[in-house]
């Protein structure tokens, strides 16, 4: 079973001359374990896909699926359980509340569902440590780089049993090196069984994932197929210019 | 590429076989370019030819033979290391050349031949970012060259992208105001970049 499914979604946008398609019949099925990309240009929807998968917001059309549940028969209690439980969401601009530290910050969402304070500090120090962050555990937002937040912003998002991982642009705006790190961190996510979709315009990022599908004015127009092995490359002329 | 500034940037270190040559500059480039070791022994003949290298052992195999630099070939490492390439001339690119011509062509959707190639070129970044997954923490010489592999392909993404972008605008404009005048190629014999 996969652990996040899009059946035929689609998201219109403002009533009659102003109605938009944000997007149309999407099918997107990702597995635990795989990480997926979803790539196009400014406005074709990535971000609206997104908030969908993540039951931030409804689709006018079709039914998402989280680890085999729909979305659409739960009420509003049910679907904020399962976005505190399950889901990790990391954003463009990292979203850490400025008046919390950092371990306070990724535990949040556990204290948030009932966990109590002194295990949900524990879980937030593992998903720290995880990232390299023991030592900036008690620091607040302010006081971290802006690759120090974004790592805590992952771990947040991986804290607990979370199975699914959404990401808006989460290298953001920082170097490439941060942003390979932060490729590097959800893929080790995935390694542990995480399934992840992270929207991207950059194609550096895209290519760290298993299948990029590529979205264009809101519709699924085509996808990456299963690449072939990476050794092939350095027996190519791609490898060999003369 | 450059073989016989890297063989003499190796000489620069200090004399040396070869195979010993090939080995080192296989590990340089993080073994993603291979070397053959005829390649190696031609251009140490022509390295030796320049005065840029010497042996002193010429009577020997070319296997016996101990290279080291010369100091009119300090000098000329020196230099080659701070000249610019030439990028001044734009290449005559087949991707974009087989866009201009789809861009021209009624019964082809030039959207569909873009997305074509953007999604090959994605695929190979594909491979090469899991070669990176798997070597880089490792080797800084191997990381180095994928990443210049790899920014290379996203130049050409971006530039798909941004032709897209173009030739979308250029067909709605058409669509709304279809006269002769609408062209949507650009000139592509004026040089861009090029002001001289």
């Amino acid at each position: 079973m996969s652990m996040l499914e899009l059946r035929h979604v689609s998201k219109k946008y403002g009533q009659g001359a102003n109605e938009v398609d944000a997007i149309t019949d999407i099918d997107l099925a990702v597995e635990r374990g795989s990480l997926v990309a979803i790539m196009g240009p400014s406005g074709s929807g990535k971000s609206t896909l997104l908030t969908i998968a993540g039951s931030l917001e409804e689709p006018t059309a079709g039914d998402v699926m989280i680890d085999g549940a729909s979305l659409s028969g739960m009420s509003r209690n049910e679907k904020a359980r399962l976005r505190r439980r399950s889901i990790g969401y990391v954003f463009q601009d990292f979203n850490l509340l400025k008046g919390l530290t950092a371990v306070e910050n990724v535990s949040l969402p556990l204290e948030l569902d009932g966990i109590s304070m002194k295990k949900a500090r524990a879980q937030g120090m593992a998903a720290l440590e995880g990232l390299g962050l023991t030592d900036r555990a008690d620091r607040f937002p302010d006081e971290l780089s802006g690759g120090e937040r974004q790592r805590v912003a992952i771990a947040r998002a991986v804290v607990g049993e979370r199975s699914l991982l959404l990401a808006d642009e989460p290298s953001g705006a920082l170097d490439s090196v941060n942003g390979e790190s932060v490729m590097r961190m959800i893929l080790a996510a995935c390694h542990g069984g995480v399934a992840a979709v992270v929207v991207t315009h950059d194609a550096k990022l895209a290519s760290w994932a298993d299948r990029v599908v590529f979205l264009r004015d809101g519709k699924a127009v085509d996808e990456t197929l299963p690449p072939p092995s990476p050794e092939a490359l350095l027996e190519s002329d791609v490898a060999n210019p003369s | 590429m450059s073989i016989r500034h890297s063989l003499l940037a190796l000489l620069s270190e200090g004399p040396k076989y070869g195979f010993q040559l090939r080995q080192e500059f296989e590990e340089s480039t993080g073994e993603v370019w291979p070397l053959n070791v005829g390649q190696v022994y031609t251009t140490l003949q022509r390295l030796e030819r320049d005065g840029l290298a010497e042996s002193d052992d010429v009577e020997a195999d070319e296997r016996q033979r101990n290279y080291r630099i010369t100091e009119m070939g300090e000098v000329e490492l020196a230099q080659w290391l701070r000249t610019p390439p030439d990028l001044s001339q734009p290449p005559r690119d087949e991707l974009v050349i087989k866009v201009l011509v789809a861009s021209r062509l009624p019964d082809v959707d030039v959207f569909d031949v873009i997305q074509v190639h953007r999604r090959y070129i994605v695929q190979l970044m594909q491979q090469w970012t899991r070669l990176k997954e798997d070597e880089a923490h490792f080797d800084l010489a191997f990381a180095l060259a994928v990443d210049a592999e790899l920014y290379r392909l996203d130049s050409v993404i971006r530039w798909l992208d941004s032709a897209d972008g173009r030739l979308r605008r250029a067909s709605a404009d058409q669509a709304e105001t279809p006269t002769e005048s609408n062209v949507v190629l650009p000139n592509i014999r004026r040089r861009t970049g090029a002001h001289r």
